[in-house]
């Protein structure tokens, strides 16, 4: 049975699934430990730290894409050290996407996870400490375990939040058939060229489907942990 | 055991100095907000005195004159909170073998079987907690402090939340682990008759003072 996808569409429907999952990996160990910073944690700062964290979700996507091209672009303070000393070349290629996706989705991955971590009872914490754990040992076998509920919420959120990404992605880099042309990029070309509403159409009711699937399936897996961490 | 400490907290300034001897249950007794959980934290390590010292077993835990001020996790204190505070996700066999770890030095003068077998809590060590009483879980909870081989094991109103006939039931395990493993306890409650049943060591405390030592 022939596919009902044209060959750019499949491109863009698994490129988009991969940067959603490398963007999602990549961040969640960051998320986690920001997350434990905020919750647990008292500095000078603190607020500013909070403040930056947000941005993404508040700034005009356009606006982080610009500011990737100019930190890592070939020519950016961070893109000029990446590819001269170790050959990697990020913008315009997919892990440019995964950098913009991930970047976008951080606040909503924090946010859920931080919500997640406020509600482990710290008494818990201090149970364990009384019992010789230091803090690395009290972190990975209470603090972690009792927040996974809330850990897998936010990475199917970051997860559907990246995989609707656009602004910084095609600002950053680009929309290259086969190379970084997600999911919503590919969308956007159909809707410019004639006759493409078909294809838009096809691909606004795989985005759906998705995002519904990942929902629903966040869902299921809150219930799963929260089931299991309560016996 | 020897404990001084000074700790200014709100309205209230907690100045309290008494010692016990090694191995016995000595009560700290007296009405809400008298100051005893607050010493019994400050003796674990979860608040810092202002100033004093704590000397436990031949090891200061605490001495603002010297500097010293051991971690929680390095005091070697059993702690049993009023509600148990056992940890969800993990069965009562994992909760009683969570401070197993602090045993590894060969000093291990507690059994696994001896303990479980005294608090009688066999048939419960594949349950999760949420599916125990409150007098299984404060048995429980006895436990996992013991079985992290403490110096001493602090108590904090750990049949506040039980009724009447759980505390009956529960008084003689106290007991037991008071004399037949020697560890020595230190013992907050409001209740007098928990007091008279368990110890004739007793502190009476108010406003974060001691008022009476017999």
């Amino acid at each position: 049975m022939p596919s009902p996808l044209s060959p750019v569409e499949m491109d863009a429907l698994l490129l988009s699934l991969k940067v959603a999952f490398w963007a999602v990996l990549c961040s969640l160990p960051f998320g986690v430990m920001l997350a434990w910073v905020l919750t647990r944690l008292d500095f000078p700062g603190k607020s500013l730290l909070d403040g930056l964290l947000h941005l993404p979700l508040v700034l005009p996507p356009v606006v982080i894409g610009y500011l990737l091209l100019v930190a890592l672009g070939r020519n950016g303070l961070i893109g000029k050290m990446l590819h001269e000393y170790l050959g990697i070349s990020i913008a315009f290629t997919w892990k440019g996407a995964v950098a913009a996706s991930a970047i976008m989705a951080f606040p909503l991955l924090v946010r859920t996870v931080r919500l997640s971590l406020d509600a482990v009872d710290t008494r818990l914490e201090m149970a364990a400490r009384t019992l010789g754990a230091g803090s690395w040992r009290v972190f990975c076998t209470i603090t972690l375990p009792l927040s996974i509920p809330g850990i897998v919420a936010g990475m199917v959120l970051a997860f559907a939040r990246s995989l609707g990404e656009f602004g910084a992605t095609i600002t950053f880099v680009s929309n290259i058939p086969g190379q970084t042309q997600t999911l919503p990029l590919a969308l956007y070309s159909m809707t410019q060229v004639p006759n493409g509403e078909a294809a838009a159409m096809r691909l606004c009711c795989i985005a759906i489907v998705i995002a519904l699937l990942a929902l629903m399936g966040a869902n299921l897996l809150e219930t799963y942990f929260r089931r299991h961490v309560e016996g | 055991m020897r404990v001084t400490l000074q700790r200014r907290q709100g309205t209230c300034c907690i100045d309290v100095a008494f010692s016990s001897d090694e191995n016995g249950i000595t009560a700290l007794f007296g009405p809400s907000g008298a100051g005893k959980s607050s010493i019994i934290n400050m003796v674990a390590g979860l608040k810092k005195p202002d100033k004093g010292s704590i000397f436990i077993r031949g090891r200061w835990l605490f001495d603002s004159a010297h500097g010293i001020n051991l971690p929680p996790e390095k005091r070697k204190v059993g702690y049993v909170f009023q509600d148990g505070l056992l940890f969800p996700h993990l069965s009562v066999r994992g909760n009683l073998l969570y401070g197993r770890h602090r045993n590894q030095s060969g000093d291990d003068n507690v059994t696994f079987k001896q303990i479980v077998n005294l608090l009688d809590i066999q048939h419960l060590l594949s349950r999760k907690p949420n599916t125990l009483s409150g007098g299984e879980k404060q048995r429980v909870a006895f436990g996992r402090a013991v079985l992290s081989n403490p110096d001493i094991l602090l108590m904090d109103e750990p049949l506040a939340s039980l009724d009447d006939a759980r505390k009956d039931e529960m008084l003689p395990f106290i007991k037991k682990l008071n004399m037949r493993l020697g560890i020595p306890i230190l013992y907050v409650s409001h209740s007098l008759q928990e007091i008279l049943t368990l110890t004739d060591n007793v502190i009476v405390l108010t406003n974060g003072k001691i008022v009476e030592a017999s």
